[in-house]
């Protein structure tokens, strides 16, 4: 296997985008990246998307997004894992150049979240759980998190406060992003006293629905000199992993087992353990999300995610900065995209550029992406070369 | 020896108070307390309807009798609020007990008196050989009218009995059925609420028919009001049966235990169904048990039930019925009554 | 939207709660599975899903899909049965408040949902206090 390093990426400011289609937003995310990289041609193009056909009706997007970028008769593919469709694009990426078959793949991420009313999103955010044993049932995402943070709470005594200050600390760092969907400050007492959603997750525990795109190329890192005049970021691990589609199935409901699958093989991979990470993207659909998330990946011991973040562990002064672009909850969750925009933060602050919410320091980063409710989860690590 | 084996009722736990009713209305709740006797009535939740309540209180039948749903033979099910306009109730309920495929199942229909014509039929088909058991049942969720008299009756609920002639806890030994054309009570298609005739479904209706049914039955029989331990009748309220029995010539005591509608209100195809469960749960071995049901239309089926030995020993086997109108008991607002029952306009 | 087809061939599970068991190891598949495994030398046999169990999490859901928007707030809880099947239902005819984890439940049979005013009428499963 080859090593595979990203040269270029590419995105816009995420949100409400009721002027932008989506075949224009990935186009223009897409464009940015190769601009960015300087390259002058792709081998192949792998873009996630959950769900095209219920959100916009329109499948085929190998096809279309290739035809508008202008890139045919390369090789062009969606792929899907529910949220972790754009991690997952990233990491077919990856097996392509690292295996030697293509050199220069773009790997992107788009979801049009908008078209379809409140009710429509729902529908089709609501396929990524288990279609005839949890949705006919009355569950939707944020119940089933909601069951999670409610046993979570129970076993390890987490308070609401705690809880809430994941999504504090997260637009903490979103408002220093010119990308992010709300950019803006949120006060605790705002959090905890925002409309019920799922007892005890409100709306402001939850990431919003967002139009959005991300993009970046990858080609084998000895060629990265020769292809880019970008410092080039070395993916140095990749994992992906599954756990039982249905919570009920699962035997511990806060330990997210395929987050676990996933970064056991990408820390091998890498030769790396969690305390060589100097910070982390995760998944925070819900702010329960990530401190289940961040004890899975090995950086707190089960049960103190909350206490640690709390105590600003995770903030991005402290030891363990988590979600440095104000994660899912502040730079929005276009769901197909968010895998992708991780690995934009990811790179953008591992070669210094990210301006007020740079980490200074930084070698070694983490994306963690995930689908459903933990159903698949998708790890890479990047590293300074 | 042809009856009952097995017996259920279900009662939904919601209810909402006459007075709740009569305030919206500005009607005299007090006027019609007295006047009906009536003070409360059962109101099925959004995810209740015939076949579910029907469902629950044919497995408790199927318990009492001590078979499996395969050995059910036919499945009937009397409503006048059927959940479907066409497609069977029975399917489902016989789906859901395990009868299917080999089973025969229709769906009755005869106002309130849907119930006790799936009990006749079903008994006649054991009686005959056709088979060991049949299911019947009568259950109804059906709607009054806002703002009509009605409104404060129309309740919720399910009875079920297994019918055989083994394993038999009430027998069958007489029945008699009255029956004529009499407009007192309908519902065209595409209406959402019955319409009737006011004091025309007294007298000419109601009473006509029941107690012609009664002593047609008891002439049947050769019995009289005083050979039997209880008796029960179609309550649309309390006042009707009250008067029937009075009229015959049963005693309060007689009729005390299968008198349910004041407090349960009218359960259409279950009201004498659901009586004689309520009886059945208390009755000793020997009792006779007197019962004429009445359905708008109009018609009445009667039955003389003598409980045999066996009863006692599944009476306590599943929940009895009046724990069911007791207990746990919530009580709704009459906006909450409105929007579980569909009575309010949506934008669709 | 309800796909006809999808719904009836659920029905056993639904109706009747079938579900299988392996022989080995009494753990229950509910829904019933072909197989533990590719290389699990396991026999699965019919079974029933116990009736009664206790809830291990639950959540009351405010904001919920269009089909349910009439019965919010509902609550929503995962169930372990008596013999270990897991499952998730609505818990019903109990304050929202008076359920945690432990509460005893039974299945009983409700109406999950209906499509529209014109679709099919959709049965299944829900809890009460047992």
């Amino acid at each position: 296997m080859r090593d595979v390093a990203v040269i270029g990426i590419g995105i816009q400011r995420w949100g409400e985008l009721w002027e932008r289609s989506l075949r224009d937003l990935f186009v223009e995310a897409a464009l940015n990246a190769i601009r960015d990289a300087g390259v002058e041609r792709l081998d192949s193009m792998y873009v996630g998307c959950m769900s095209p056909g219920l959100f916009i009706g329109q499948e085929h997007l190998g096809s279309l997004l290739a035809d508008y970028l202008g890139v045919c008769p390369i090789p062009a593919l969606r792929v899907e894992s529910a949220c972790a469709s754009g991690g997952m694009a990233v990491r077919a990426g990856f097996i392509e150049v690292a295996s030697g078959l293509s050199d220069i793949v773009l790997v992107g991420g788009v979801e049009k979240m908008t078209d379809v009313s409140g009710g429509g999103a729902t529908y089709a955010l609501a396929t990524a759980a288990d279609a005839e044993y949890e949705v006919y049932q009355g569950a939707t995402f944020p119940g089933l998190y909601a069951m999670v943070a409610r046993d979570y709470m129970r076993r390890y005594g987490l308070t609401r406060e705690q809880l809430a200050q994941v999504a504090v600390k997260n637009h903490d760092n979103g408002a220093l992003n010119p990308h992010a969907q709300f950019p803006s400050k949120l006060s605790l007492e705002a959090v905890m006293t925002s409309t019920m959603v799922a007892d005890p997750l409100r709306l402001l525990d939850c990431s919003p629905i967002t139009d959005g795109a991300a993009a970046a190329i990858l080609c084998p890192l000895s060629m990265a000199k020769e292809l880019s005049k970008q410092p080039p970021v070395r993916i140095a691990g990749v994992g992906a992993g599954t756990d039982h589609i249905a919570l009920h199935d699962r035997k511990d409901f806060c330990e997210f087992k395929a987050t676990v699958a996933a970064c056991e093989r990408a820390y091998k991979m890498a030769g790396v353990g969690p305390e060589q990470i100097d910070f982390a993207e995760v998944h925070d659909c819900f702010t329960i999300a990530e401190l289940c998330v961040i004890e899975a990946l090995g950086f707190f011991p089960r049960g103190t995610a909350g206490q640690a973040t709390w105590a600003g562990e995770t903030a991005r002064t402290g030891k363990k900065p988590i979600n440095t672009s104000g994660g899912l909850k502040s730079k929005g969750h276009p769901v197909g995209a968010t895998g992708v925009g991780q690995i934009h933060e990811l790179v953008t602050q591992l070669r210094g550029a990210a301006g007020a919410r740079q980490v200074p320091g930084v070698k070694r980063g983490l994306a963690q992406n995930m689908g459903g409710s933990g159903g698949s989860t998708v790890v890479h690590i990047l590293e300074v070369v | 020896m042809v009856g009952i084996a097995g017996y259920g009722a279900y009662i939904p736990r919601n209810r909402i108070k006459l007075e709740t009713i009569a305030e919206v209305w500005g009607a005299d709740a007090e006027a019609y307390r007295r006047g009906l006797v009536m003070y409360e009535k059962s109101v099925p939740s959004p995810d209740q309807d015939v076949i579910t309540m029907t469902v629950e209180a044919s497995r408790d039948a199927l318990k009492r009798a001590g078979i499996e749903g395969r050995e059910i033979g036919a499945v009937y099910v009397g409503s006048e609020s059927h959940p479907y306009a066409v497609k069977p109730s029975g399917t489902v309920v016989a789906e859901a007990i395990g009868a299917t495929p080999a089973v025969h199942v229709a769906d009755f229909e005869f106002a309130c008196k849907a119930g006790t014509e799936a009990m006749f039929v079903a008994m006649s088909h054991v009686k005959a050989g056709e088979m060991r058991f049949a299911l019947a049942s009568g259950a109804d969720t059906s709607q009054g009218a806002p703002g009509d008299a009605l409104e404060y009756s129309a309740s919720a609920g399910s009875a079920a009995f297994v019918m055989g002639t083994e394993n038999v806890v009430a027998e069958c030994l007489h029945t008699y059925s009255f029956c004529t054309d009499t407009p007192d009570f309908w519902r065209r298609e595409y209406q959402f609420y019955p319409s009737h005739g006011g004091r025309f479904t007294g007298e000419p209706s109601y009473f006509k028919h029941v107690i012609g049914c009664a002593q047609g039955l008891m002439e049947l029989a050769g019995m009289k009001p005083a050979d039997f331990a209880h008796c029960v009748f179609h309550q649309p309220n309390g006042k009707f049966p009250m008067t029937a029995a009075k009229k015959l010539g049963f005693s309060v005591e007689q009729h005390r235990t299968g008198l349910l509608t004041p407090w349960l209100g009218n359960t259409y195809s279950g009201a004498s169904p659901i009586g004689l469960t309520a009886i059945l749960d208390i009755a000793k071995p020997g009792d006779l048990i007197f019962m004429v049901s009445y359905g708008s239309g109009a018609g009445s089926d009667g039955f003389v039930w003598r409980c045999t030995d066996r009863l006692p020993a599944v009476q306590a086997l599943c929940r009895q019925t009046r724990p069911q109108l007791e207990e746990n008991k919530v009580y709704l607002s009459y906006g909450q009554y409105a929007k579980y029952r569909e009575k309010i306009k949506r934008a669709h | 939207m309800a796909f006809v087809p999808s719904y009836w061939r659920e029905t056993p599970q639904r109706y009747r709660y079938e579900a299988v068991r392996c022989e080995e190891c009494a753990k229950v598949f509910f829904p019933p599975r072909r197989s533990c495994g590719p290389w699990c030398g396991c026999k699965l046999e019919p079974c029933t899903v116990a009736q009664e169990g206790r809830v291990l999490t639950h959540t009351v859901i405010h904001i919920g899909p269009d089909q349910f928007s009439d019965e919010t707030p509902y609550v929503l809880a995962i169930c372990e049965m008596d013999d270990g099947a897991r499952l998730t239902a609505q818990v019903v005819d109990c304050p929202p408040d008076k359920v945690d984890a432990g509460l005893r439940v039974r299945i009983e049979f409700r109406r999950i949902q209906k499509d529209g005013e014109s679709g099919i009428l959709m049965y299944g499963y829900k809890v009460v206090p047992a």
